[in-house]
């Protein structure tokens, strides 16, 4: 079966910084994947090369097995939904335009009393009450603006999503709403998933397969049943917070 | 002594073909912003937004400025004019000056000063906050969205607010003139309508756009490439307002060139 997604010795510098130093991954249709790894090792850079939004400087990105620079841009974006690092919602807009954002332009342009419906029942998934419909990102906390980020990566009920950090800033209650939230969309809509988190409860709740960066490459992947006992001290290290072991704690 | 004669050349080379590039990358930048105007989807609303914010707030910005310039230019050139037992030709000169010169020039860098800023502060704080690349996730090309609304404004925008500011200063020059120095009412307007032409009106409406476009491609090109960080967004609006502010005094040259020199 063709992958739904392949990066192949995926590289990328930024100056003399080199941040992807070759990287293999491959993700099913419909499977969930989490990648793991210390922060600053380029897990938000890979998400953003296969989007296009960073072109790497070597390697090769497909989607369903065509290179993601291939055919029509708007028709290969609309089948993406992302969640950024820093949730980047418009701050000029109201919420529920944020989520409506892309209901209420192209093609399948909505009525707006209709994208609004939708927004509202999106912030409803994401444990958001209607009342914040009307605010503006500025008036909210950093973890509800999370959570707006994500109604609005899921707004279009788009194939493939990536987040980035979804839990991160959210309270333990939350963050399980939200596992839980992300689970849904692979197995009731099929959608294949890519997330990045440091919450070794999320790894568990979501993710089919894991796949741990380090050092600019994947250095372990393999399903969820195998990372407790995977021999890569590496994992170990970081699945168990070690300040000790191969991964350097001052990088 | 070689190294340094090297040294000292590889440093001017160096400068060089960063502002080759610089010059290429603006040049590359405003022709796709240019090519998005006139490709569809169109976004109204954007246009309709950035035409108030950089055409009708302007307004008390350019109206003082022109309102001050056309009264000081009034009372510099009746000191200058008594020289010559010339006092008669303040309303002409007046009119003159403000409309092909210092109604565009000192309009341009007014809005420079106020709407690039603003502009690449904007354009810069969406970068760097993502907010550009998520535009671009949801399907909207930001270039259309961002960038071609903004040039379009301005372009309309600022031809109108000088035409404004024209109008103010000359009425500046009529205060002090009649108020201070004077001058009969009738007559200084008479003199003023007799010896102003279309084309010194209309020379100064198209700089106006030139500069328009000139400030909002300034705003919005050290934005879009603003770098990261709060001092990332700092520098890219610094780098809009003086690029803008240079550029303006340049193109004014040039354009002064082409319409006063044939
Ligand atoms: N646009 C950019 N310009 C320069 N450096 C960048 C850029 N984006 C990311 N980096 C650098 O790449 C490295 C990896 O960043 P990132 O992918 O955000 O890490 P993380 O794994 O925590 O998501 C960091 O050192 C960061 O400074
Ligand atoms: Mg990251």
């Amino acid at each position: 079966m063709t992958p739904r997604i392949e990066m192949k010795d995926v590289q990328k510098s930024f100056g003399a910084k080199h941040v992807l130093r070759g990287v293999n991954l491959s993700i099913a249709p419909g499977e969930s994947m989490v990648i793991i790894g210390g922060s600053g090792t380029g897990k938000s850079v890979a998400l953003k090369c296969v989007l296009g939004l960073i072109q790497p400087d070597a390697g090769q990105i497909l989607v369903d097995g065509k290179p993601n620079t291939s055919g029509n841009r708007d028709e290969f974006l609309a089948r993406f939904g992302m969640l950024f690092q820093g949730a980047a919602l418009f701050d000029s807009v109201s919420v529920w335009e944020n989520v409506a954002f892309r209901l209420r332009r192209g093609k399948q342009k909505l009525p707006k009393a209709d994208a609004r419906e939708i927004a509202i029942e999106k912030l409803r998934r994401v444990g958001l009450t209607p009342d914040v419909a009307d605010l503006f990102p500025a008036e909210l906390s950093g973890g509800m603006q999370k959570r707006v980020g994500l109604a609005r990566a899921i707004a279009s009920e788009p194939e493939i999503i990536f987040f980035d950090e979804p839990t991160t800033g959210l309270d333990p209650i939350m963050s399980g709403v939200i596992n839980e939230l992300v689970r849904e969309l692979v197995t009731e809509i099929g959608a294949t998933a890519m997330t990045i988190t440091h919450d070794m409860t999320s790894v568990r709740a979501i993710a089919d397969t894991v796949a741990m960066i380090h050092d600019g490459k994947i250095r372990w992947t393999g399903p969820i049943g195998d990372l407790d006992t995977s021999p890569d001290p590496y994992v170990d290290q970081f699945i168990h917070g070690r300040a000790t072991g191969p991964i350097e704690a001052v990088r | 002594m070689l190294l340094a004669v090297q040294g000292f050349l590889a440093s001017i080379g160096a400068a060089v073909l960063g502002l080759c590039r610089a010059t290429g990358s603006v040049v590359l930048f405003a022709v796709s912003g240019v090519s998005h105007i006139f490709r569809p989807p169109f976004y109204f609303g954007e246009l309709g937004r950035q035409l108030l914010r950089i055409g009708f707030f302007s307004l008390p910005v350019v109206g003082l400025t022109a309102l001050f310039t056309g009264g000081a230019l009034a009372l510099q050139i009746f000191a200058g004019g008594s020289r010559f037992n010339a006092e008669s030709v303040v309303p002409s000169i007046v009119a003159i000056g403000m409309v092909r010169e210092l109604g565009p020039v000192l309009g341009g860098l007014m809005v420079a000063g106020r709407v690039s800023a603003s502009i690449a502060a904007e354009l810069g704080t969406m970068r760097v906050t993502e907010q550009i690349d998520a535009l671009t996730t949801l399907s909207t090309n930001p270039m259309k969205f961002l960038v071609a609304p903004r040039l379009l404004a301005a372009t309309i925008a600022l031809p109108l607010l000088v035409l404004v500011g024209d109008i103010i200063g000359i009425m500046g020059g009529f205060l002090v003139g009649v108020g201070r120095l004077e001058f009969n009412p009738a007559t200084y307007i008479n003199t003023t309508v007799d010896f102003l032409e279309v084309g010194d009106v209309t020379s100064g409406l198209v700089k106006a756009a030139v500069f328009g476009f000139i400030v909002a491609l300034m705003g919005c090109y050290q934005g879009y490439n603003s770098g990261r960080g709060a001092q990332g967004v700092g520098r890219a609006t610094t780098n809009a307002v003086v690029s803008a502010s240079v550029l303006i005094l340049a193109a004014n040259y040039m354009l002064t060139e082409v319409f006063f020199t044939a």
